[in-house]
């Protein structure tokens, strides 16, 4: 089983990606997914978390997930605030949406990172809600190619059953060029 | 062919509804809830559900109302949580003892004071007593399909249905559920139909002051007392136990997915330690059983589906070969222990099953519960066992106490 936590703002979309993730390992074959919402009140801005089971056999527990196999990052400031690197398992990977360079996140042994503009992939396809770049959609890009759990086809029936024709055409071009952006850090 | 779609326990239970074909909804948001009466309100509003949706002040409300279009002959629909089914409690034991089929889901939540949005199911379990049958599910599949069977069990026996979920575990979790088709639905769910049909036509006064004894009505006919009404409910309740079962095992048939009916096993074909829990904690209690299994303690789960009638003779089944029987709970009936751990023993006092039992009570007000916490539980309740320690204090999961 792969268990994954979204980190983001509350406004950036991570319960609808854990969402999607979902759907598309779902139509991928895997059996058992599941995506949650960290229970409880949400606020704009403040740092929200959702998570993901993915699994060959139907999912039996439905606690809150501790530590993550795979970790996203929908905002790099979040560093600060929350203990990202606490809740990777050992051997995990965490995947951020980020303009800096890899040198900028000094990650502990054996957590591996991948690293994707992600903010500035959905400007240049004119993805802006509320003034503020789409970020949801082009991690979902960039954690098809960091980790190969998902296929791009998959997502992209994912959000079509979330979005207009239109808007989906607009969020997949994200996907696909986040997944061709991202970089996955060795060493 | 089925869709399956991946979906949170609310759209999984609006889905229901709405393939039942109800005619009158009337619920008052409250969370966990919520997300449930809002589809129900959008169904209704869009015309993909031709019913009436009426807006209502409060829950005692929302009940009344289905009371009234249940006596008149509409198949109904209301959801509540918590505080908000503590608001319902009067209407409660009228809906049961009007025998009105009505189906209700309660999306479990703990109660004040003090406040909390978060899972428990001291609501449910404290509405124990109002006549109600209670159906507890495990995960959103379940909750799909037991409301399916909900009504074909009300409709059959005349007594309403509580379909009861954990709030934001089950409620807001999204997973895999494959939904009926519309077609087999009306197949499986005969159109309802009322035992008392009140028209303008046909004038009645249901449901007046009864005298202590039986009485003669104007024609002359000798009528039940109170009394006799009351034990007729009761009897409802024990024939319940035969309309679960048959909506189960007909559902089966029909949908292909068995949840078990009353009482379900996991892994006890060969089991001595027996995990004994209803709702998500059943579920979580299956995990634990595989990991004490990975060290050699002969581990198994019941999971309690019905709790109102509560199935005495399936539970001695089930716990016919058990030597400990560890009762995880998410509710107290305060001053005593967990209500499912009295219900427990009183099914196996005077028999010959006499296992020990150990009572747990875990996850109020959403603590989290994870299947290793019930792994250790129960294997420290074997080494108590095997010390000769068959009796044990209620013990409070994952809680500071003392």
């Amino acid at each position: 089983m792969y268990e994954i936590i979204w980190h983001g703002r509350g406004g950036q979309g991570v319960v609808i990606a854990a969402q999607m993730l979902a759907e598309a390992a779902y139509m991928g074959g895997f059996k058992g997914v599941t995506s949650a919402p960290t229970f409880g009140p949400e606020r704009r801005g403040a740092p929200v978390t959702a998570s993901t089971r993915i699994a060959e056999e139907p999912i039996r527990t439905f606690s809150q997930l501790e530590k993550a196999d795979i970790t996203v990052v929908l905002d790099d400031t979040l560093f600060q605030v929350a203990d990202i690197w606490g809740r990777s398992k050992p051997g995990g990977m965490v995947i951020i949406n980020t303009a800096k360079p890899p040198d900028q996140f000094p990650h502990p042994e054996g957590i591996r990172t991948a690293l994707v503009d992600g903010a500035s992939i959905a400007l240049k396809n004119h993805l802006i809600r509320e003034g503020a770049p789409v970020v949801n959609t082009p991690m979902l890009g960039a954690f098809a190619k960091a980790t190969g759990l998902v296929s791009l086809e998959n997502l992209e029936k994912a959000l079509g059953d979330k979005l207009s024709p239109e808007a989906v055409r607009r969020n997949f071009a994200t996907v696909t060029e986040a997944y061709q952006e991202t970089t996955v850090v060795t060493g | 062919m089925s869709k399956v779609r991946i979906m949170t326990g609310n759209s999984a239970a609006a889905a229901a509804v709405m393939l039942c074909d109800v005619q009158v909804v009337a619920a008052y948001p409250i969370t966990p809830q919520s997300q449930l009466a809002e589809m129900m309100s959008q169904y209704i509003e869009s015309g993909e559900l031709k019913a009436e949706y009426v807006r209502v002040e409060g829950e005692h409300t929302a009940l009344t109302v289905c009371i009234s279009a249940s006596t008149v002959g509409a198949r109904v629909f209301t959801a509540t949580s918590a505080n908000g089914l503590l608001y319902m409690h009067e209407q409660l034991h009228w809906a049961a003892g009007a025998r009105l089929p009505i189906v209700m889901c309660c999306v479990n939540r703990g109660v004040g004071a003090p406040w909390t949005i978060f899972n428990d199911q001291q609501d449910s379990l404290s509405q124990r007593d109002t006549g109600w049958i209670q159906l507890y599910c495990r995960n959103n599949q379940e909750i799909h399909d037991t409301l399916l069977q909900a009504y074909r069990i009300a409709e059959s026996v005349y007594v309403p249905v509580m379909v009861c979920y954990d709030g934001f575990v089950l409620s807001h979790t999204m997973m895999p559920v494959e939904l009926a088709e519309q077609e087999a639905v009306r197949e499986y769910l005969p159109p309802y139909k009322p035992h008392t049909i009140l028209t303008p036509d046909d004038p009645r006064c249901l449901n007046p002051v009864l005298f202590p004894n039986r009485r003669a009505d104007s024609e002359g006919v000798l009528r039940d007392g109170y009394m006799e009404m009351r034990y007729k409910l009761e009897a409802a309740l024990e024939d319940a136990l035969e309309a679960i079962t048959e909506a189960s095992d007909a559902f089966a048939k029909r949908f292909g997915r068995d949840h078990g009916g009353l009482v379900w096993d996991y892994r006890t074909e060969d089991a001595e330690l027996y995990l004994v829990a209803m709702g998500s904690l059943a579920s979580e209690a299956t995990l634990a059983a595989d990991a004490l299994r990975a060290r050699g303690i002969r581990a198994g789960v019941t999971g309690i589906r019905a709790f109102r009638p509560f199935p005495k003779e399936a539970v001695r089944k089930s716990l016919s070969k058990a030597k400990a029987a560890v009762v995880f709970e998410k509710s107290i009936s305060y001053g005593n222990e967990g209500a499912l751990c009295t219900e427990i023993k009183g099914a196996l006092f005077g028999t010959e099953i006499r296992p020990a039992i150990y009572n747990y009570i875990a996850g109020l007000g959403g603590r989290d519960v994870k299947s290793r916490e019930l792994e250790a539980a129960a294997a420290e309740c074997w080494t108590d066992l095997e010390a000769g320690r068959r009796e044990k204090k209620t013990t409070w999961l994952n809680c500071i106490t003392g």
